[in-house]
Protein backbone atom coordinates (compact mmCIF):
# COMPACT_ATOMS: atom_id res chain seq x y z
CA UNK A 1 0.00 0.00 0.00
CA UNK A 2 0.96 3.87 -0.78
CA UNK A 3 1.72 6.06 2.43
CA UNK A 4 -0.76 9.39 2.04
CA UNK A 5 1.81 11.31 4.21
CA UNK A 6 5.30 11.59 4.83
CA UNK A 7 6.14 9.88 8.12
CA UNK A 8 9.10 12.36 8.99
CA UNK A 9 9.47 15.81 8.29
CA UNK A 10 10.85 17.62 5.04
CA UNK A 11 14.91 18.05 4.68
CA UNK A 12 16.89 15.09 4.84
CA UNK A 13 18.69 14.28 2.07
CA UNK A 14 17.16 12.19 -0.42
CA UNK A 15 18.12 8.91 -1.75
CA UNK A 16 19.38 8.34 -5.64
CA UNK A 17 20.95 5.57 -7.12
CA UNK A 18 24.72 5.06 -6.24
CA UNK A 19 27.14 6.06 -8.87
CA UNK A 20 28.06 2.99 -10.15
CA UNK A 21 24.63 1.76 -10.51
CA UNK A 22 24.55 -1.07 -8.03
CA UNK A 23 21.15 -0.38 -6.31
CA UNK A 24 19.25 1.58 -9.15
CA UNK A 25 16.57 -1.77 -9.21
CA UNK A 26 15.79 -1.29 -5.72
CA UNK A 27 15.23 2.69 -6.29
CA UNK A 28 13.25 2.18 -9.87
CA UNK A 29 11.08 -0.80 -8.06
CA UNK A 30 10.16 1.31 -4.88
CA UNK A 31 8.53 4.33 -7.41
CA UNK A 32 6.61 1.47 -9.26
CA UNK A 33 5.18 0.25 -5.41
CA UNK A 34 7.33 -2.81 -5.84
CA UNK A 35 10.15 -4.69 -3.38
CA UNK A 36 12.75 -5.79 -5.97
CA UNK A 37 15.93 -6.88 -4.39
CA UNK A 38 19.25 -8.08 -5.38
CA UNK A 39 19.04 -11.89 -6.09
CA UNK A 40 22.08 -14.05 -7.82
CA UNK A 41 21.41 -16.11 -10.84
CA UNK A 42 24.72 -18.30 -9.76
CA UNK A 43 22.49 -20.11 -6.77
CA UNK A 44 19.52 -18.20 -6.89
CA UNK A 45 19.24 -16.52 -3.15
CA UNK A 46 19.08 -12.92 -2.21
CA UNK A 47 20.77 -10.92 -0.69
CA UNK A 48 20.96 -7.47 0.62
CA UNK A 49 22.68 -4.58 1.14
CA UNK A 50 23.51 -5.43 -2.88
CA UNK A 51 27.05 -6.10 -4.03
CA UNK A 52 29.09 -6.96 -6.92
CA UNK A 53 29.53 -10.63 -6.21
CA UNK A 54 27.33 -13.16 -4.29
CA UNK A 55 29.07 -14.27 -1.07
CA UNK A 56 27.64 -17.40 -0.83
CA UNK A 57 28.89 -18.43 -4.87
CA UNK A 58 31.36 -16.02 -5.78
CA UNK A 59 29.26 -15.37 -9.26
CA UNK A 60 29.41 -12.04 -10.72
CA UNK A 61 26.03 -12.59 -12.35
CA UNK A 62 23.61 -10.69 -9.89
CA UNK A 63 20.12 -10.30 -10.94
CA UNK A 64 17.01 -8.76 -9.56
CA UNK A 65 13.41 -10.08 -8.52
CA UNK A 66 11.07 -8.53 -6.85
CA UNK A 67 9.89 -10.23 -3.06
CA UNK A 68 6.90 -10.24 -1.13
CA UNK A 69 6.49 -7.10 0.85
CA UNK A 70 5.84 -8.92 4.22
CA UNK A 71 8.23 -8.99 6.91
CA UNK A 72 9.07 -9.41 10.68
CA UNK A 73 10.48 -7.11 12.99
CA UNK A 74 14.02 -8.23 13.68
CA UNK A 75 15.06 -4.76 16.14
CA UNK A 76 13.61 -1.09 16.53
CA UNK A 77 14.95 1.98 17.66
CA UNK A 78 12.73 5.39 18.83
CA UNK A 79 15.00 7.95 18.29
CA UNK A 80 14.71 11.28 20.80
CA UNK A 81 17.46 13.53 19.86
CA UNK A 82 17.31 15.49 16.84
CA UNK A 83 20.75 15.00 14.88
CA UNK A 84 19.38 17.20 11.72
CA UNK A 85 17.69 20.71 11.28
CA UNK A 86 15.25 18.99 9.98
CA UNK A 87 14.16 17.06 13.14
CA UNK A 88 14.69 19.63 15.40
CA UNK A 89 10.66 19.86 15.68
CA UNK A 90 10.15 15.92 15.00
CA UNK A 91 9.42 14.62 18.30
CA UNK A 92 10.36 10.92 18.64
CA UNK A 93 10.28 8.77 15.62
CA UNK A 94 10.89 5.03 14.70
CA UNK A 95 13.03 3.15 13.10
CA UNK A 96 12.78 -0.48 12.37
CA UNK A 97 15.13 -3.23 11.05
CA UNK A 98 12.79 -5.41 8.82
CA UNK A 99 13.81 -9.18 8.35
CA UNK A 100 12.14 -10.62 4.92
CA UNK A 101 11.52 -14.40 5.11
CA UNK A 102 10.72 -14.66 1.75
CA UNK A 103 13.97 -12.99 0.77
CA UNK A 104 16.54 -15.66 2.59
CA UNK A 105 15.80 -13.22 5.88
CA UNK A 106 17.90 -10.50 4.53
CA UNK A 107 16.91 -7.31 6.49
CA UNK A 108 16.23 -4.09 5.39
CA UNK A 109 16.00 -0.53 6.95
CA UNK A 110 12.56 2.10 7.04
CA UNK A 111 10.73 3.37 9.85
CA UNK A 112 7.39 2.09 11.43
CA UNK A 113 4.41 4.41 10.49
CA UNK A 114 1.89 5.01 12.92
CA UNK A 115 2.09 6.23 16.98
CA UNK A 116 5.66 6.99 17.15
CA UNK A 117 4.73 6.00 21.17
CA UNK A 118 3.57 2.96 20.12
CA UNK A 119 4.75 -0.86 21.99
CA UNK A 120 7.86 -1.89 19.61
CA UNK A 121 8.03 -6.06 19.92
CA UNK A 122 10.70 -7.77 18.04
CA UNK A 123 9.34 -10.53 16.05
CA UNK A 124 6.01 -8.70 14.86
CA UNK A 125 4.38 -8.86 11.65
CA UNK A 126 4.96 -5.92 9.42
CA UNK A 127 3.67 -4.97 5.91
CA UNK A 128 5.57 -2.30 3.88
CA UNK A 129 4.26 0.94 2.83
CA UNK A 130 5.34 2.80 -0.09
CA UNK A 131 5.56 6.57 0.49
CA UNK A 132 6.06 8.09 -3.10
CA UNK A 133 7.92 11.23 -3.42
CA UNK A 134 6.98 11.93 -7.22
CA UNK A 135 7.49 15.99 -7.16
CA UNK A 136 10.37 16.08 -5.24
CA UNK A 137 13.90 16.97 -6.68
CA UNK A 138 14.76 14.12 -7.48
CA UNK A 139 11.59 12.38 -7.38
CA UNK A 140 12.18 9.42 -4.78
CA UNK A 141 9.60 6.29 -3.20
CA UNK A 142 10.89 5.56 0.72
CA UNK A 143 10.34 2.08 2.02
CA UNK A 144 8.82 1.94 5.03
CA UNK A 145 6.73 -0.38 7.38
CA UNK A 146 3.66 -0.58 9.61
CA UNK A 147 2.72 -3.95 11.83
CA UNK A 148 0.52 -5.78 10.88
CA UNK B 1 54.28 -22.69 21.43
CA UNK B 2 54.50 -20.74 17.76
CA UNK B 3 56.80 -17.73 17.79
CA UNK B 4 54.65 -16.30 15.64
CA UNK B 5 53.23 -14.16 18.50
CA UNK B 6 53.47 -10.85 20.24
CA UNK B 7 53.91 -11.99 23.54
CA UNK B 8 56.57 -10.31 25.61
CA UNK B 9 57.97 -8.98 22.65
CA UNK B 10 57.26 -5.26 22.87
CA UNK B 11 56.84 -2.44 25.75
CA UNK B 12 55.35 0.32 26.88
CA UNK B 13 58.22 3.22 27.27
CA UNK B 14 55.96 6.54 27.89
CA UNK B 15 52.31 7.58 27.55
CA UNK B 16 50.66 10.91 27.91
CA UNK B 17 47.49 13.00 27.02
CA UNK B 18 46.99 16.69 26.45
CA UNK B 19 44.63 18.39 28.18
CA UNK B 20 41.30 17.17 27.50
CA UNK B 21 38.62 19.89 26.38
CA UNK B 22 35.14 20.23 25.61
CA UNK B 23 34.36 19.54 21.57
CA UNK B 24 35.14 22.34 19.89
CA UNK B 25 37.37 24.00 22.79
CA UNK B 26 40.91 23.29 21.92
CA UNK B 27 42.56 26.47 21.78
CA UNK B 28 45.24 24.86 19.36
CA UNK B 29 44.77 22.72 16.03
CA UNK B 30 44.93 19.18 15.80
CA UNK B 31 48.06 18.63 14.49
CA UNK B 32 49.55 20.81 16.73
CA UNK B 33 48.35 18.50 19.90
CA UNK B 34 49.06 15.54 18.61
CA UNK B 35 52.90 17.14 18.67
CA UNK B 36 51.80 18.33 22.10
CA UNK B 37 51.04 14.51 23.25
CA UNK B 38 53.87 12.85 21.27
CA UNK B 39 56.52 15.30 22.78
CA UNK B 40 55.05 14.43 26.86
CA UNK B 41 54.89 10.36 25.76
CA UNK B 42 58.43 11.30 24.78
CA UNK B 43 58.92 13.26 27.78
CA UNK B 44 57.16 10.62 30.17
CA UNK B 45 59.45 7.63 28.50
CA UNK B 46 62.82 9.73 29.02
CA UNK B 47 63.46 9.26 25.46
CA UNK B 48 64.53 11.61 22.26
CA UNK B 49 61.87 12.13 19.95
CA UNK B 50 64.05 12.42 16.90
CA UNK B 51 64.54 8.85 18.15
CA UNK B 52 60.80 7.62 16.67
CA UNK B 53 61.13 6.25 13.47
CA UNK B 54 57.37 5.07 13.07
CA UNK B 55 53.96 5.98 13.96
CA UNK B 56 51.02 4.15 14.03
CA UNK B 57 47.19 5.60 14.48
CA UNK B 58 43.55 4.25 13.20
CA UNK B 59 40.12 5.92 12.24
CA UNK B 60 41.96 8.04 9.43
CA UNK B 61 43.51 10.52 11.74
CA UNK B 62 44.59 13.13 9.90
CA UNK B 63 48.12 14.06 11.12
CA UNK B 64 50.05 12.09 8.81
CA UNK B 65 53.10 10.27 9.57
CA UNK B 66 55.66 11.65 7.31
CA UNK B 67 54.79 15.16 8.00
CA UNK B 68 55.10 14.34 11.64
CA UNK B 69 58.08 13.06 11.61
CA UNK B 70 59.24 15.95 9.54
CA UNK B 71 58.16 18.25 11.76
CA UNK B 72 59.75 16.86 14.68
CA UNK B 73 63.01 16.46 13.17
CA UNK B 74 63.04 12.54 13.36
CA UNK B 75 66.19 10.89 12.20
CA UNK B 76 64.21 8.40 9.76
CA UNK B 77 61.40 7.31 9.13
CA UNK B 78 60.95 3.37 9.22
CA UNK B 79 56.82 2.93 9.69
CA UNK B 80 53.95 4.34 8.78
CA UNK B 81 50.54 2.58 9.90
CA UNK B 82 47.20 3.61 9.79
CA UNK B 83 44.49 1.05 10.92
CA UNK B 84 41.11 0.84 8.14
CA UNK B 85 37.91 0.90 10.30
CA UNK B 86 36.13 3.87 11.71
CA UNK B 87 35.27 5.08 15.44
CA UNK B 88 37.69 3.52 17.96
CA UNK B 89 37.60 0.31 16.65
CA UNK B 90 41.39 0.52 16.06
CA UNK B 91 42.53 2.07 19.43
CA UNK B 92 44.14 -1.37 20.31
CA UNK B 93 44.49 -2.78 16.43
CA UNK B 94 46.83 0.60 16.19
CA UNK B 95 48.79 -1.17 19.39
CA UNK B 96 49.13 -4.51 17.51
CA UNK B 97 50.28 -2.70 14.44
CA UNK B 98 53.29 -0.62 16.23
CA UNK B 99 53.80 -3.97 18.03
CA UNK B 100 54.44 -5.84 14.76
CA UNK B 101 56.20 -3.44 13.56
CA UNK B 102 59.25 -3.50 16.44
CA UNK B 103 58.58 -7.06 16.79
CA UNK B 104 59.37 -8.07 13.53
CA UNK B 105 62.77 -5.77 13.32
CA UNK B 106 61.21 -3.14 10.79
CA UNK B 107 61.43 -0.11 13.45
CA UNK B 108 62.82 0.59 17.09
CA UNK B 109 60.18 2.98 18.71
CA UNK B 110 56.83 3.31 17.82
CA UNK B 111 54.46 6.16 18.53
CA UNK B 112 50.83 5.33 18.64
CA UNK B 113 48.46 8.29 18.57
CA UNK B 114 45.00 9.92 18.14
CA UNK B 115 44.33 13.70 18.07
CA UNK B 116 40.64 15.37 17.36
CA UNK B 117 40.03 19.02 17.35
CA UNK B 118 36.41 18.18 16.42
CA UNK B 119 35.57 22.37 16.13
CA UNK B 120 38.06 22.32 13.41
CA UNK B 121 36.82 19.29 11.47
CA UNK B 122 32.74 18.93 12.25
CA UNK B 123 30.92 17.36 15.33
CA UNK B 124 30.73 13.43 15.05
CA UNK B 125 27.56 13.26 16.57
CA UNK B 126 25.56 15.65 14.27
CA UNK B 127 24.14 13.78 10.80
CA UNK B 128 25.82 15.07 7.40
CA UNK B 129 23.75 17.95 5.66
CA UNK B 130 23.77 17.03 1.84
CA UNK B 131 20.81 17.56 0.20
CA UNK B 132 20.90 13.89 -1.81
CA UNK B 133 22.85 10.53 -0.47
CA UNK B 134 23.78 7.33 -2.31
CA UNK B 135 25.35 4.01 -1.66
CA UNK B 136 24.71 2.22 1.89
CA UNK B 137 23.85 5.29 3.40
CA UNK B 138 20.43 5.84 1.36
CA UNK B 139 18.79 2.88 2.83
CA UNK B 140 19.46 4.56 6.15
CA UNK B 141 19.77 8.17 6.40
CA UNK B 142 16.61 8.96 4.40
CA UNK B 143 15.19 7.49 7.17
CA UNK B 144 16.20 9.76 10.01
CA UNK B 145 19.36 6.94 11.06
CA UNK B 146 22.32 9.22 10.89
CA UNK B 147 24.22 9.00 14.03
CA UNK B 148 26.63 6.43 15.40
CA UNK B 149 23.82 6.11 18.07
CA UNK B 150 21.73 5.01 15.77
CA UNK B 151 24.02 3.03 13.77
CA UNK B 152 24.20 0.90 17.43
CA UNK B 153 20.87 1.27 19.30
CA UNK B 154 19.09 -1.70 17.21
CA UNK B 155 22.21 -4.14 17.88
CA UNK B 156 21.48 -3.55 21.83
CA UNK B 157 17.70 -3.40 21.87
CA UNK B 158 18.14 -6.85 19.98
CA UNK B 159 20.64 -8.22 22.20
CA UNK B 160 18.43 -6.71 25.41
CA UNK B 161 15.62 -8.86 24.16
CA UNK B 162 17.28 -12.15 23.88
CA UNK B 163 18.91 -12.40 26.99
CA UNK B 164 16.38 -10.05 29.12
CA UNK B 165 18.83 -7.66 30.10
CA UNK B 166 17.40 -4.91 32.20
CA UNK B 167 18.78 -1.24 31.85
CA UNK B 168 20.34 -1.40 34.88
CA UNK B 169 23.19 -3.37 33.65
CA UNK B 170 23.90 -0.06 31.25
CA UNK B 171 23.52 2.11 34.18
CA UNK B 172 25.82 0.48 36.31
CA UNK B 173 28.28 0.94 33.66
CA UNK B 174 28.09 4.81 33.21
CA UNK B 175 27.56 5.05 37.03
CA UNK B 176 31.46 3.08 37.24
CA UNK B 177 32.89 5.46 34.66
CA UNK B 178 31.40 8.91 36.42
CA UNK B 179 32.46 7.36 40.20
CA UNK B 180 36.44 6.77 38.48
CA UNK B 181 36.31 10.08 36.71
CA UNK B 182 35.94 12.04 40.07
CA UNK B 183 38.81 10.69 41.20
CA UNK B 184 40.83 11.66 38.45
CA UNK B 185 41.65 15.26 37.88
CA UNK B 186 42.27 15.19 33.78
CA UNK B 187 38.52 13.81 33.20
CA UNK B 188 36.44 16.30 31.45
CA UNK B 189 33.37 15.23 34.36
CA UNK B 190 35.98 15.56 37.10
CA UNK B 191 33.67 17.84 39.87
CA UNK B 192 30.08 16.32 37.82
CA UNK B 193 29.06 13.20 40.07
CA UNK B 194 26.40 10.42 38.86
CA UNK B 195 23.95 9.14 40.80
CA UNK B 196 20.87 6.47 39.72
CA UNK B 197 18.21 9.50 40.00
CA UNK B 198 20.21 11.53 37.89
CA UNK B 199 20.98 8.78 35.27
CA UNK B 200 17.41 7.59 35.40
CA UNK B 201 15.70 10.87 34.90
CA UNK B 202 18.87 12.16 31.71
CA UNK B 203 16.56 12.22 28.19
CA UNK B 204 16.57 9.52 25.94
CA UNK B 205 19.18 9.82 23.29
CA UNK B 206 17.92 6.89 21.57
CA UNK B 207 16.29 4.06 23.28
CA UNK B 208 17.78 2.12 25.20
CA UNK B 209 20.49 4.88 25.18
CA UNK B 210 20.07 7.55 27.83
CA UNK B 211 22.16 11.07 27.60
CA UNK B 212 24.64 9.00 29.85
CA UNK B 213 24.84 5.78 28.31
CA UNK B 214 26.48 7.87 25.49
CA UNK B 215 30.37 8.89 25.26
CA UNK B 216 31.50 12.60 25.19
CA UNK B 217 32.63 14.35 22.07
CA UNK B 218 36.09 16.13 22.91
CA UNK B 219 38.91 17.29 21.16
CA UNK B 220 42.58 16.42 22.64
CA UNK B 221 45.72 14.32 22.14
CA UNK B 222 47.25 10.91 23.38
CA UNK B 223 50.35 8.79 22.36
CA UNK B 224 52.48 6.52 23.75
CA UNK B 225 55.84 5.29 22.99
CA UNK B 226 56.58 1.55 21.80
CA UNK B 227 60.22 -0.13 22.48
CA UNK B 228 60.77 -3.77 22.24
CA UNK B 229 60.90 -6.07 25.04
CA UNK B 230 64.73 -6.09 25.67
CA UNK B 231 65.05 -2.18 26.76
CA UNK B 232 61.75 -2.40 28.93
CA UNK B 233 63.84 -1.55 31.98
CA UNK B 234 65.80 1.28 30.14
CA UNK B 235 62.78 3.70 31.48
CA UNK B 236 61.48 5.31 34.27
CA UNK B 237 58.77 3.46 34.77
CA UNK B 238 58.30 -0.14 35.89
CA UNK B 239 58.29 -2.66 32.78
CA UNK B 240 55.08 -2.96 31.60
CA UNK B 241 54.77 -5.93 28.45
CA UNK B 242 52.43 -6.28 25.57
CA UNK B 243 50.68 -10.02 26.16
CA UNK B 244 48.64 -9.79 22.95
CA UNK B 245 46.99 -7.54 20.70
CA UNK B 246 44.06 -8.35 17.65
CA UNK B 247 42.08 -7.02 15.13
CA UNK B 248 39.05 -8.44 13.46
CA UNK B 249 35.69 -9.24 13.33
CA UNK B 250 33.50 -12.22 12.61
CA UNK B 251 31.80 -13.73 9.43
CA UNK B 252 30.98 -10.69 7.30
CA UNK B 253 30.14 -8.65 10.23
CA UNK B 254 30.59 -5.62 7.45
CA UNK B 255 27.85 -6.75 5.50
CA UNK B 256 26.01 -3.18 4.94
CA UNK B 257 22.15 -2.10 5.43
CA UNK B 258 22.59 -4.16 8.89
CA UNK B 259 22.81 -7.43 7.29
CA UNK B 260 25.50 -8.43 9.43
CA UNK B 261 24.49 -12.19 10.45
CA UNK B 262 25.38 -12.50 14.26
CA UNK B 263 23.64 -9.06 14.31
CA UNK B 264 23.42 -8.48 18.41
CA UNK B 265 26.97 -8.55 18.74
CA UNK B 266 29.98 -5.98 20.04
CA UNK B 267 32.16 -7.58 17.33
CA UNK B 268 33.96 -9.88 19.49
CA UNK B 269 33.05 -13.09 19.51
CA UNK B 270 36.02 -14.36 17.19
CA UNK B 271 38.71 -11.70 18.25
CA UNK B 272 38.97 -12.41 22.09
CA UNK B 273 39.76 -15.89 21.71
CA UNK B 274 42.58 -14.93 19.64
CA UNK B 275 44.01 -12.53 21.95
CA UNK B 276 43.73 -14.49 25.11
CA UNK B 277 45.44 -17.74 23.26
CA UNK B 278 47.91 -15.15 22.19
CA UNK B 279 48.35 -13.66 25.66
CA UNK B 280 47.54 -17.17 27.54
CA UNK B 281 45.80 -15.92 30.11
CA UNK B 282 41.89 -15.83 30.02
CA UNK B 283 39.04 -13.63 31.85
CA UNK B 284 39.25 -14.75 35.13
CA UNK B 285 43.38 -13.75 35.13
CA UNK B 286 42.30 -10.02 34.17
CA UNK B 287 42.71 -7.55 37.12
CA UNK B 288 41.14 -4.28 35.21
CA UNK B 289 39.31 -3.72 32.48
CA UNK B 290 39.26 -0.66 30.12
CA UNK B 291 36.16 -1.15 27.88
CA UNK B 292 35.43 1.19 25.09
CA UNK B 293 32.36 2.95 25.82
CA UNK B 294 30.92 4.76 22.35
CA UNK B 295 27.63 3.42 23.59
CA UNK B 296 27.08 0.89 27.51
CA UNK B 297 25.52 -1.30 25.29
CA UNK B 298 28.28 -1.91 23.72
CA UNK B 299 30.12 -2.43 26.57
CA UNK B 300 27.64 -4.64 27.76
CA UNK B 301 28.22 -7.27 24.81
CA UNK B 302 32.09 -7.02 24.81
CA UNK B 303 32.40 -8.13 28.04
CA UNK B 304 30.00 -11.02 27.26
CA UNK B 305 31.84 -11.54 24.51
CA UNK B 306 34.76 -11.83 26.73
CA UNK B 307 33.68 -14.21 28.96
CA UNK B 308 33.53 -12.51 31.79
CA UNK B 309 29.96 -13.46 32.21
CA UNK B 310 27.22 -15.21 29.95
CA UNK B 311 24.52 -12.81 28.44
CA UNK B 312 22.16 -14.44 31.22
CA UNK B 313 24.39 -13.14 33.92
CA UNK B 314 24.51 -9.92 32.77
CA UNK B 315 21.77 -8.15 35.38
CA UNK B 316 23.63 -9.81 38.09
CA UNK B 317 27.37 -9.42 37.32
CA UNK B 318 27.05 -5.57 35.54
CA UNK B 319 26.29 -3.53 39.09
CA UNK B 320 28.04 -0.61 40.17
CA UNK B 321 29.82 -2.28 43.50
CA UNK B 322 31.51 -4.91 41.01
CA UNK B 323 32.85 -2.42 38.29
CA UNK B 324 34.48 0.36 40.83
CA UNK B 325 37.68 0.55 41.61
CA UNK B 326 39.60 -1.10 43.93
CA UNK B 327 37.38 -3.95 45.60
CA UNK B 328 35.08 -4.69 42.36
CA UNK B 329 35.25 -7.78 40.79
CA UNK B 330 36.04 -6.34 37.61
CA UNK B 331 37.08 -2.91 38.00
CA UNK B 332 36.28 -1.15 34.56
CA UNK B 333 37.38 2.15 33.10
CA UNK B 334 39.40 3.17 36.55
CA UNK B 335 40.28 6.88 34.43
CA UNK B 336 36.41 7.77 33.54
CA UNK B 337 36.72 6.37 29.92
CA UNK B 338 34.68 7.85 26.58
CA UNK B 339 31.95 8.42 29.14
CA UNK B 340 33.38 10.84 31.83
CA UNK B 341 37.25 11.40 31.39
CA UNK B 342 37.48 12.05 27.51
CA UNK B 343 36.67 10.91 24.19
CA UNK B 344 39.77 10.79 22.46
CA UNK B 345 38.59 7.66 20.29
CA UNK B 346 39.63 5.24 22.98
CA UNK B 347 43.33 5.42 23.08
CA UNK B 348 43.06 7.15 26.91
CA UNK B 349 41.71 3.40 27.71
CA UNK B 350 45.25 2.25 26.54
CA UNK B 351 47.17 4.77 28.28
CA UNK B 352 44.99 4.03 31.70
CA UNK B 353 45.65 0.49 31.05
CA UNK B 354 49.38 0.89 31.41
CA UNK B 355 48.94 2.85 34.21
CA UNK B 356 47.49 0.25 35.97
CA UNK B 357 50.53 -2.03 35.53
CA UNK B 358 52.71 1.21 36.64
CA UNK B 359 50.66 1.34 39.96
CA UNK B 360 49.41 5.06 38.88
CA UNK B 361 45.83 5.20 38.06
CA UNK B 362 43.93 7.53 40.09
CA UNK B 363 41.70 4.65 40.42
CA UNK B 364 44.33 1.96 41.29
CA UNK B 365 43.48 -1.54 41.39
CA UNK B 366 45.72 -2.79 43.70
CA UNK B 367 48.32 -4.77 42.21
CA UNK B 368 47.19 -5.19 39.31
CA UNK B 369 49.06 -7.56 37.03
CA UNK B 370 47.07 -8.07 34.05
CA UNK B 371 45.23 -4.87 32.54
CA UNK B 372 43.37 -5.33 28.93
CA UNK B 373 41.63 -2.78 26.53
CA UNK B 374 38.70 -3.50 24.08
CA UNK B 375 38.46 -0.80 21.15
CA UNK B 376 35.14 0.39 19.49
CA UNK B 377 32.46 -2.51 19.85
CA UNK B 378 30.04 -2.82 17.19
CA UNK B 379 32.26 -1.67 14.15
CA UNK B 380 34.37 -3.55 12.27
CA UNK B 381 37.21 -3.75 12.20
CA UNK B 382 37.15 -3.89 16.44
CA UNK B 383 40.44 -5.10 18.65
CA UNK B 384 41.41 -5.46 21.67
CA UNK B 385 44.73 -5.69 23.64
CA UNK B 386 46.09 -7.01 27.27
CA UNK B 387 49.28 -5.78 29.09
CA UNK B 388 51.34 -7.30 31.75
CA UNK B 389 53.68 -6.80 34.30
CA UNK B 390 57.24 -8.50 34.73
CA UNK B 391 55.93 -10.87 36.78
CA UNK B 392 53.02 -12.18 33.83
CA UNK B 393 55.97 -13.31 31.66
ZN1 LIG C 1 25.17 -17.01 -5.51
Amino acid sequence: MSATTPYLKPGLAKPVAAGDGLDAPFWDGLKEGKLVLQRCNGCGKFQWGPEWVCHRCHSLDLGWAETSTEGILYSHQRIWHPVHPALAEQGPYIVALVELPAADNVRIIGNLVGDPMQPLEIGSAVRAVFEHHPDDDPPHTLLQWEVV
Amino acid sequence: MSDRTLRGKVAVAGVAETEYYKWGRSPDPEFKLAIQAILKACENAGVDPRDIDGFSSYSNDRSDASRMSAALGCKELSFASMQWGGGGGGGSGAVANAAAAIATGQAECVVVFRALAQGQFGRFGQGPRSKVVSGPAAHTLPYGLMSAAHQFAMKVNRYMHDHGVRQEALRAISLAAYHHAQANPRAVMHGRPLDEAKYDESRWIVEPFHLFDCCLENDGAAAMVLVSAERAKDFPHPPCYLLGAVSGSQHRAGATVHNTPEYASSSFPTVAPRLYNMAQVGPADVDVLQSYENFTGGVMMSIVEHGFCTAEEVNDFLTYDNLVAPSGKLPLNTSGGNLAECYMHGLGLNIEAVRQIWGQSTSQVPGAEISMVTSGPMVTPVSCCIFGSEATL
